[in-house]
């Protein structure tokens, strides 16, 4: 079985970048790393790949400047090979263009029977590429999968909800999206950050996936960013003295959020 | 200048990461019951390919360069037990580097293969009750029975020791006295007539199990010598050069996390209200002890490239062992008392940090030690 999965490369979180006021987007000239909510996604795919006793795990990213530290981690885990998509065109583009690339790149790393992603990346998290690339491959998609298993040419998702989780079954191929944490990303081991050195990453641009410039970037983006403002400092928390009686207050503001 | 790889940085934060997330959250409780699972944690870490980064291939080795070894030490210093960072660095720089060097193909198949792989725990057998410091003066023995040696004596101070499947130990096969006629040998612990005779209550690195071992008629196969008899004490002198490294490598990464938490607390602790970070004279210590750091840090950088070149590193391994100690106790020092009696009470970092670092001034060869090596090389002895 293949399974592809799009990663993103992001800005370090533990070094939050900043935001550019003429284009008002995310700085991302320094150095790029996995997004960590798609080590669940790589995770998911090397152990389906494992169970089906067979095929491999193909990665898909789309990064300025031919980036590819975050890819070699996830490499490193086990992941094959990798296609990625880098282009000064690609500068601007919003959820829909960046789909439209990850949908052709997707197409170029070859037949793939499942395609993964995380429900929302860590920087951007709009949290619509996935449906945006199902609906672009004309492919079913799946959201919010905690748990998944491939049975044949079907697969079986257990689809998390606010109360619990929906059993859902669809046709392979398709586009299921891995909620972060249902599984334990494995550590690159030594062997496999050597093995990565020399595992294949295609470097493509638009014009190798036949995408027109004019439909991605800033040109083709039909979103624009108006504003940037900085957030509301987070409210100071509610300290509660115990006099005995503060169960009781917690148990309220409990339920008051609906949480018991 | 050493250059680092996109792999050298790969390789640092999976051992980060390790550290942090399945070895610190179980340091409290090895710290408490005095060891750690040396044979399901050192499993967990040879599946990671963190055994033998630098050894063959064909063994289960990395066949990678030095830097690995040193970024491994740094990274393991961050550890929130010393004790455990130094019982690996038994398994991985104190214990093995004479076999994997020496060693004939038999032995490294039977004995380094599972110590890499991390399903054979190990330790380095040297010191003695009655010779410590002085190696030369050590009077354990093995003497040939047909194919085999039949060894009698003890050994003190043994890290690892309640735990090792197999001793990489120093002892006399011959008469000539001094530092002749020694010889490494291979000792599996499941021999008969050997014994751990006492687990050793210690000041720090607690989580470490420390022992004295007594061997009474221990019989072991004449083929378990490693590399040539007779030739132990230069061999051993050679993997001491492995071990006073690795701690230097460890120290780094101690120190370095000791000067981040301790800058954090000046600057969260409010005393004469301004936070303690306020105070020129705590910022200068610390100031102080960064310089050192950095001076460490690049001396380790010559001794690696040095190493890499196979060119004898003798007083650079000499140096760094010295100074890492030294500089370290003075952190450790500061750190406890710029955190005030929160870093005295046993809760807090400091105070298990402050027992830990003080040993690296004795194992591994004391501070003296060291002294006395510097002096004979730059030639302040009499006559
Ligand atoms: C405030 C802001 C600033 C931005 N600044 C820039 C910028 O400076 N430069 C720029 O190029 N883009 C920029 N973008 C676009 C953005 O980074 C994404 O490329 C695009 O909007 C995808 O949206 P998302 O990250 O919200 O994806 P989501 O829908 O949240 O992502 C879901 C999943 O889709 C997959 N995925 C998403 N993007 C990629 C990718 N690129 N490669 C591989 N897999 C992916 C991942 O699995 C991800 O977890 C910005 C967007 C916003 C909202
Ligand atoms: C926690 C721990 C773990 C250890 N692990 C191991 C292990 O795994 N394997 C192993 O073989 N050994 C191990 N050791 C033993 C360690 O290597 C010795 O303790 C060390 O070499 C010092 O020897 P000694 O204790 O006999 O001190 P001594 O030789 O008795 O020296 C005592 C002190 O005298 C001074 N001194 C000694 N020689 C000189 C000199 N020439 N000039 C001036 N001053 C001098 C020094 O201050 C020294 O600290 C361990 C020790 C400890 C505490």
């Amino acid at each position: 079985m293949n399974v592809v999965v799009c990663v993103k490369q992001i800005p370090d979180p533990a070094d939050p970048g900043a935001l550019d006021p003429n284009t008002k987007t995310l700085k991302r000239d320094g150095k790029l790393i996995l997004d960590e909510s798609d080590s669940y996604g790589v995770e998911m795919a090397l152990q389906l790949v494992d169970a089906a006793g067979g095929g491999e795990v193909t990665l898909v990213s789309m990064a300025p400047n031919g980036e590819t530290a975050g890819l070699r981690t996830a490499l490193a885990m086990g992941a094959a090979k990798a296609v990625l998509v880098s282009d000064d065109a690609l500068q601007g583009s919003d959820a829909l263009g960046t789909s439209k690339v990850l949908a052709k790149a997707i197409e170029r790393a070859g037949q793939a029977d499942l395609i993964l992603t995380a429900t929302e990346s860590s920087d951007g998290y709009t949290g619509t590429v996935p449906e945006q690339i199902a609906e672009l491959l004309s492919l079913p998609s799946v959201t919010f999968a905690k748990s998944i298993t491939v049975d044949g040419s079907s697969v079986k998702v257990q689809r998390q909800t606010e109360s619990g989780y929906d059993d859902v079954e669809c046709p392979l191929p398709a586009v299921v999206s891995v909620t972060a944490g249902v599984v334990e990303p494995r550590y690159p081991s030594f062997k496999g950050i050597m093995a990565a050195k020399s595992k294949p990453v295609d470097q493509v641009g638009l014009g190798d996936l036949g995408v027109d410039a004019g439909s991605v970037g800033w040109a083709g983006a039909g979103q624009e960013i108006v504003e940037i403002a900085t957030a509301e400092a987070r409210a100071a928390s509610t300290v509660v003295e115990d006099d005995g009686e503060a169960f009781q207050k917690i148990v309220d503001m409990l339920a008051e959020l609906k949480i018991v | 200048m050493l250059t680092f790889t996109e792999e050298h940085e790969m390789f640092r934060t999976t051992v980060r990461d390790v550290v942090r997330n399945e070895i610190d959250p179980h340091c409290d409780e090895w710290e408490h019951t005095g060891d750690f699972p040396a044979h399901q944690l050192f499993k967990r870490l040879g599946d990671l390919g963190l055994i033998g980064v630098e050894y063959d291939a064909e063994m289960g080795g990395g066949a990678a360069d030095h830097v690995y070894t040193m970024i491994l030490g740094e990274e393991m210093g961050r550890c929130a037990s010393l004790g455990v960072a130094m019982a690996f660095a038994v398994q991985t720089d104190m214990a093995t580097p004479s076999l994997h060097e020496f060693g004939s193909p038999e032995l490294k198949e039977q004995f380094l293969r599972p110590a890499i792989a991390g399903d054979m725990v190990t330790s380095v057998a040297v010191s003695e009750p009655d010779a410590g410091s002085d190696v030369a003066a050590l009077r354990t023995r093995a003497v040939r029975d047909g194919d085999e040696w039949v060894i009698n004596g003890s050994k003190m101070w043994i890290t690892n020791g309640t735990q090792a499947d197999w001793l990489c130990l120093l002892c006399r096969t011959s008469d000539e006295g001094g530092y002749r006629g020694m010889s490494q040998i291979v000792v599996p612990t499941s021999t008969p007539g050997f014994t751990v005779s006492r687990k050793l209550d210690k000041l720090g690195m607690r989580a470490s199990d420390t022992a004295e071992l007594v061997f009474e008629d221990v019989r072991v196969p004449v083929a378990n010598t490693i590399g040539e008899i007779g030739r132990g004490f230069q061999q051993q002198m050679s993997q001491f050069q492995n071990e006073r490294m690795i701690a230097s490598y460890q120290m780094v990464g101690a120190i370095e996390l000791a000067l981040e938490r301790t800058a954090a607390y000046l600057q969260e602790r409010q005393a004469f209200g301004a936070p303690l970070a306020a105070n020129q004279y705590l910022q200068y210590e610390l100031a102080d002890v960064a310089a050192d750091l950095d001076m460490l840090r690049h001396h380790n950088w010559a001794a690696v490239a040095k190493y890499q070149r196979g060119e004898d590193m003798t007083r650079e391994a000499t140096v760094a062992k010295l100074k890492a100690a030294r500089i370290a106790r003075r952190m450790a020092d500061l750190a406890v008392q710029f955190h005030g009696g929160m870093g005295y009470v046993e809760e807090n970092w400091p105070a298990r940090f402050f027992r830990d670092t003080r040993l690296w001034s004795i194992g591994g060869g004391a501070d003296e030690v060291m002294l006395r090596t510097l002096a004979r090389m730059n030639g302040i002895l009499p006559g």
